[in-house]
């Protein structure tokens, strides 16, 4: 094709320390129901060998945001309708088709919830994870197929080699999902995108997932991109984290910081609604009250929480909120942002910035129930 | 360690529950559920098939009372029982044998006239709102269906009105009173569902994993609404579910299975913070904590392989197979669930109430076996 460039080029082009980076990124679906803007301008950087978590509620657009870095969205009813993806420097979305099938599956890979419908089940595991490296690596048959040993191995599959041939509804849910990350590792990928990976698992065996990715990252350094709604696995397991809520970014921050000193009220509201056995005693969770937005019909002109929100005023119905840099790394989208960060800030003893009155705002009150 | 404040007490035999002094609302005594599978005919060994019957315990022996006003929180992961458990406590599912005692009534042996008669004292709410409401009715259908079947709710404006306070009590609008299910979101078909199972003002209800299928900020929703009606009606609530942080908040005791059996029965906080049966510790330890500071200090136990087929599951303790503390009795032995601590049971022959820390128990000892103390016979 006219815009085929070689990789290594590119890959010293990117002086950034960025492995990806998004930029006002818009994933729109045409419905029945009017345009959805499942992805409505999000921006942000991933590092190499970082972890970044993406956390949210049900169409929150955490998913569409990772279909549409690896041009995966289905085209209709779905477009990228402006935005870059830019990895290694490189913008994905204005690629040919056939450029970006070496870089899916080979430099950027993906692990998907359900390890069932993922795989194909009239197919032998071995043959499945051969495809990849005959395709991406070259491999003959013979090379592919120790390969595939290996890389069941690697996962923690025991007796691989006398298990590689069976058919995935041989393997148990645990199982599958450890042959999704052998695939996904399979060519030695330099980004990993988990998109909800251990919510079909039971707790025992999530903890087996997680400690597989975690320890793989640090063999390999691969960055990852840990998509779920569960604050407790991103908690453990990432650098920085991006809250996302009607398809745009509510929070962004490092982890620590993130959990600690919360500047959305969002965020706010979904780290006090989960159930921390480690500190909370018998008192009752605070609600988000009202439902997660309908995001075929999100008002504009106005925050999309708004409408549950305890600190909402006049101005959130009547403005879109800034995206209010708080510190270094910390942004939050919202009008009091300050405050809310500063509340954090004096929840913990730290000192407040932007030299407002840290207001006696009480989330605890849970507002209409 | 402290054990929530409860004495330790030497009275032998009587086991001494939190509420003691009141009669359990339900006594589950020995109670199976088998499915067989059939095969370990002759005619299937000549085909080359089974050559054992198979049976899936998927309840094998529970014994377990539930007081007054009490939920009881019950865990494990999938497959272990605890949903088969729930249902065969209301006879959805039949028991195969063993007694389930509601107000000193055996369920088990009624006729399905007599138990349509208690149903409306026990009711469910289920994990999926999407599957578990008939999409041909209407929301005042759905709610007033257990009103006529117990012949509770009147007619015409009377119906409507019970109809449309129960919607109140769970936080819907009776202006929904004619929209059907599928115009509902998850969260608000769950209430609806809760609507349901409170129609009939029963005094016990099964919450098969009530909030699995919820987003994050409507799991808080639902579970301060349960809490609520609770509160107001009284309720006995058993708590199915595998989300620990979940079933930690709403119980007050939990009871925790494995493999058709129940391992550990203790109140909810002394559980997270003390759990004494192997599979507990792992299970708890594998929940992840949302607070960085918590997950990067912790220590995780994390457990090998699969939870095996309850198909023949195997001898022993049932958890033998990935218990990093097991020894060659665990294979032959079945644990008893026994009080290692005052009202803290737990099924391990290799603790005792003398020595009730595993990790401080010699190599290879059992004093488990040893032991004298109260026991619910599994």
């Amino acid at each position: 094709m006219f815009y085929y460039f070689p990789f290594t080029i590119h890959q010293t082009m990117s002086h950034d320390g960025n492995l990806l980076s998004i930029k006002d990124l818009r994933t729109y679906f045409e419905t029945e129901d009017g345009t959805v803007r499942a992805v409505d301008g999000i921006s942000f950087d991933l590092k190499r060998g970082e972890t970044l978590g993406i956390v949210g509620e049900s169409g929150s657009g955490k998913s569409v945001t990772n279909l549409s870095v690896i041009r995966l969205i289905p085209s209709p009813p779905g477009r990228i309708v402006s935005g870059e993806v830019l990895f290694h420097g490189q913008d994905i979305l204005s690629l040919p088709e056939d450029e970006v099938r070496k870089i899916r599956g080979k430099r950027i890979s993906m692990i998907f919830q359900d390890p069932m419908t993922s795989l194909n089940p009239f197919m032998r595991i071995s043959k499945q994870l051969m495809e990849i490296t005959q395709l991406h690596l070259g491999h003959t048959k013979e090379q592919a197929y120790e390969h595939a040993v290996k890389m069941l191995e690697t996962v923690g599959i025991p007796e691989a080699r006398a298990r590689v041939d069976a058919y995935p509804h041989e393997f148990s849910g645990g199982m599958r999902q450890r042959v999704m990350i052998a695939m996904a590792l399979s060519c030695e990928p330099e980004l990993l995108i988990a998109d909800e990976p251990t919510t079909a698992l039971d707790v025992t065996i999530q903890a087996q997932i997680l400690e597989l990715i975690k320890d793989l990252k640090e063999q390999t350094g691969t960055s990852v991109i840990l998509i779920t709604h569960d604050l407790g696995v991103v908690a453990g397991m990432t650098d920085d984290i991006i809250v996302m809520y009607a398809g745009k970014v509510f929070e962004q921050a490092p982890t620590r910081e993130l959990f600690e000193r919360p500047g959305n009220p969002y965020t706010k509201g979904l780290l006090k609604s989960v159930p921390d056995p480690a500190h909370e005693e018998g008192t009752e969770l605070y609600q988000i009250p009202g439902l997660p937005p309908d995001v075929a019909h999100l008002p504009v002109d106005q925050c999309p929480f708004a409408e549950r929100c305890y600190r909402a005023e006049d101005i959130c119905r009547r403005e879109f909120p800034p995206f209010v840099q708080l510190n270094a790394e910390h942004f939050s989208l919202c009008h009091f942002a300050e405050e809310v960060y500063n509340e954090s800030l004096a929840a913990r003893g730290g000192a407040a910035v932007g030299g407002q009155d840290p207001g006696g705002v009480n989330i605890q009150g849970g507002a209409g129930r | 360690m402290s054990v929530g404040g409860v004495q330790a007490g030497g009275a032998g035999g009587v086991v001494r529950p939190p509420s003691e002094g009141r009669e359990p609302l339900v006594s589950i005594r020995e109670l199976k559920v088998h499915f067989d599978l059939g095969g370990g005919t002759v005619f299937d060994k000549l085909v080359g098939g089974a050559g054992v019957r198979r049976v899936v315990k998927a309840v094998d022996g529970v014994s377990l009372d539930i007081y007054p006003g009490e939920t009881l929180g019950l865990v494990g992961e999938s497959g272990c029982g605890k949903s088969t458990l729930g249902r065969a406590l209301l006879r959805l599912t039949e028991p195969t044998s063993g007694q389930v005692l509601f107000r000193g009534r055996d369920l088990a042996r009624l006729s399905k006239r007599e138990m349509r008669g208690q149903r409306r004292h026990l009711q469910m709410i289920f994990q999926d709102p999407y599957a578990s409401l008939n999409p041909r009715m209407t929301v005042a259908q759905i709610i007033g269906e257990p009103l006529d079947t117990f012949q509770l709710g009147g007619r015409g404006r009377e119906r409507e009105g019970r109809v449309s306070e129960l919607m109140r009590t769970v936080g819907l609008s009776p202006r929904f009173l004619r929209r059907y299910p599928h115009e509902f979101s998850g969260g608000q078909r769950q209430r609806i569902g809760i609507a349901r199972a409170l129609a009939a003002d029963p005094d016990f209800v099964v919450a098969d994993e009530p909030i699995s299928a919820l987003d994050v900020s409507i799991q808080a929703q639902i579970m301060n609404l349960m809490e609520k009606l609770q509160r107001e009606r009284d309720l006995t609530y058993l708590f199915i579910s595998h989300d620990l942080r979940a079933v930690r908040h709403v119980s007050d005791r939990v009871a925790v299975m494995y493999l058709g059996k129940l391992v550990e029965l203790a109140d909810a906080k002394v559980i997270y913070r003390d759990p004494l049966m192997p599979y507990t510790k792992a299970l708890i330890s594998a929940v992840p904590v949302p607070d960085p500071a918590t997950e990067a200090a912790r220590r995780r136990i994390v457990l090998q392989g699969d939870v095996p087929s309850p198909i023949n599951p195997p001898a022993g303790c049932r958890f033998h197979t990935r218990c990093p503390w097991a020894i060659e009795k665990c294979k032959e032995v079945v644990p008893p669930l026994a009080e290692i601590k005052p009202n803290h049971f737990a099924a391990c022959i290799r603790i005792s109430p003398e020595e009730p820390d595993i990790e401080k128990v010699a190599p290879g000892d059992a004093p488990g076996l040893r032991s004298t103390g109260r026991v619910i016979a599994q």
